[in-house]
């Protein structure tokens, strides 16, 4: 698979996924295309249960494709590795570690033979301090609140200097300003690293702040990438001075259009397959898509 | 702390132990056996201080007989300087304090043997469906079966291969140790087997995307997240040890409390009912100092201090 002429720093290619059921395989993904550029922010949207997490998973390496493949900077994608470091939603540092054990063990890990202790311990220190974290750098997690968990969280995917850094709704389970205060951290340190990044949402207002290009995803089963939309606004971003903006209204809008005009979800068609088949996907997301949607539905009866 | 608090605390344990007494005091004398009427706690505490009194006259008989031998190889190297001397060793009658420290020794031995074992098969089975499925059907058929089951078949087998002019450990204590080592196995394995299985798929996707080794993934992920149920079968495994070692030094004669528990009942005097409960209530106090001590080791190894431990 490897071609070294390729352009495309990351490439999705004819992605499908089956999960097995009793009652025979569920297509959950069908034919997902997506090239993203080096240094791209590409965030990835859609109701619960349409598979964008799925998508990570599989670049994450988590899943294996029934069809298709991942290709990265010329290299299929088979297996989990570092070099595409994955924030979870739910913070997913070991409970027992301090903040700084738990980057240290990626970095360990990653940089082992690379890195000198001293370096190692610089290196620890940079991350955590690039996600402000530097002044509970030896707390464990259960001693600091979920905000903080997920700043470690993404410290410790950071320091893994990946090629791809993959977030899997990583605000999705904060409070509002705990969120607003982790986008800015997360423009902040993009602006500074320039990390190719994907990001699963399923808040329109997300997606459009941080994003480059809003890949909107249409239900499932046999889900797939609906539409592509990209975000011309400036850089760097402030949420207040945006919520004028013509083009972030317009992107805000077009996303809004995709999700509950053309894609709204058909209420619950299939829903034991679903549960059975993405599980993950149904766990990792309230319904809030269900909640959101009946109301644009109420509003428009009336 | 309130008053009701207090009360919970201190009051009730003291009260409940105060009335059980006055049932057994009461109660006691009406009951009339052939060894005499079943003696109250005054007069099992009178036992108490009699063993304790053997057991020091015991100690003192010992060492009177060694300064005797002393004195008298001394006396022979005088006489002769080429005389060849010996120290034999004392053998006198176990005392009940010497038998309390063998039934110690003996569970302690199985019981970190059979860990040494458990834990590690545990782990693996926890780890791979293949390992589980291949030995879960021999843990489901050999967990119910009583160890003392195993008594018989322990027994024969040390005899046969224990074979050694000089050994280092007495058969009875092998065969004892052993029976403990078998009844431990099977809680400590399914438990540690559960707790591994049952690893957050979280921590086990943060492990594979950071491509950690088999070892590494066992000391920081497994070993930390199984730690809470690994205890738990080790304290489930002591509890039955503790109880299963008594029963089986009564059935095999071995040394321990359970022989002395048994020798007093052949031995039928009009003291042996006593002697008998001062065991019972020793058996009892160190079945429950042997539970807080793994809880001390618990606390001591979890990560989770303020998880609640009873």
């Amino acid at each position: 698979m490897t071609n070294k002429n390729h352009p495309d720093h990351l490439l999705i290619s004819q992605v499908s996924i089956d999960f097995p059921t009793p009652k025979g395989p569920y297509r959950a993904l069908d034919k997902v295309n997506l090239r993203i550029e080096k240094g791209e922010f590409v965030s990835i949207i859609g109701h619960s249960g349409c598979g964008k997490s799925t998508v990570l998973n599989i670049v994450a390496g988590l899943y294996q494709a029934t069809e298709g493949g991942v290709i990265l900077d010329g290299r299929e994608v088979n297996e989990p590795g570092p070099e595409r470091a994955v924030v979870f939603q739910n913070h997913s540092l070991l409970p027992w570690l301090t903040a700084y054990e738990n980057v240290e063990l990626a970095v360990k890990q990653v940089f082992k033979g690379r890195k000198t202790k001293a370096e190692m311990k610089e290196w620890i220190e940079h991350n955590l301090t690039l996600v402000h974290m530097d002044h509970a750098m030896h707390k464990r997690p259960d001693e600091i609140s979920g905000g903080m968990k997920q700043r470690v969280g993404i410290a410790r995917a950071l320091a893994m200097e990946p090629q791809v850094l993959l977030l899997d709704e990583p605000f999705g389970a904060l409070d509002a300003l705990t969120r607003a205060h982790l986008q800015d951290s997360m423009m902040e340190i993009q602006a500074t690293l320039g990390n190719t990044v994907i990001m699963i949402t399923h808040d329109v207002d997300e997606a459009v702040l941080l994003s480059d290009r809003i890949v909107m995803m249409s239900n499932g089963p046999a889900a797939t990438v609906g539409e592509i939309l990209q975000v011309n606004l400036p850089r760097p971003r402030n949420r207040v001075e945006m919520a004028e903006m013509p083009e972030y209204i317009r992107c805000r809008h077009a996303v809004l259009s995709f999700l509950y005009e053309r894609h709204g979800r058909k209420e619950a068609a299939t829903p034991k397959a679903r549960v059975n088949a993405s599980k993950t996907d149904e766990e990792s997301e309230p319904a809030r898509g269900n909640v959101v949607e009946l109301k644009t539905l109420s509003a428009k009866a009336a | 702390m309130n008053t009701k608090q207090l009360f919970q605390t201190f009051a009730a344990p003291f009260l409940g132990i105060l009335l059980f007494l006055a049932i057994w005091q009461v109660g006691a004398p009406k009951i009339v056996t052939s060894l005499g009427a079943v003696p109250g706690p005054v007069q099992v505490f009178e036992q108490f201080t009699g063993l304790i009194d053997e057991h020091q006259a015991a100690r003192q008989k010992e060492v009177e007989f060694y300064q005797r031998q002393e004195e008298r190889n001394a006396k022979a190297k005088a006489e002769d300087p080429a005389a060849e001397t010996e120290m034999r060793k004392y053998t006198g009658k176990a005392t009940f304090f010497d038998q309390i420290w063998t039934s110690i020794v003996t569970v302690m031995t199985g019981f970190v043997l059979a860990g040494f074992i458990a834990i590690p098969l545990g782990i693996v089975a926890g780890l791979s469906q293949t390992v589980y499925s291949a030995i879960n059907p021999l843990i489901q058929l050999f967990k119910p079966v009583s160890p003392l089951a195993w008594l018989p078949i322990v027994t024969m087998i040390v005899s046969a291969v224990y074979v050694s002019d000089d050994p280092t450990f007495d058969k009875s204590f092998v065969n004892s140790a052993l029976t403990v080592l078998l009844c431990c196995l099977w809680p400590t394995i399914i438990n540690t087997t559960v707790g591994v299985a049952n690893i957050s798929k979280d921590l086990q996707n943060v492990s594979k995307v950071l491509r950690l080794s088999w070892w590494t993934h066992v000391r920081k992920i497994v070993l930390p997240s199984a730690i809470p149920m690994i205890f738990t079968g080790l304290r489930l495994s002591l509890g039955i040890a503790w109880m299963v070692l008594i029963a089986a030094e009564m059935l095999a004669q071995n040394p321990g409390l359970g022989k002395f528990v048994w020798d007093e009942f052949q031995n039928g005097s009009s003291n042996s009912l006593g002697r008998i409960m001062v065991a019972v209530i020793v058996i009892g106090l160190i079945g429950f100092a042997l539970d807080r001590g793994m809880l001390f080791l618990q606390r001591h190894f979890s990560w989770d201090k303020s998880m609640a431990l009873r």
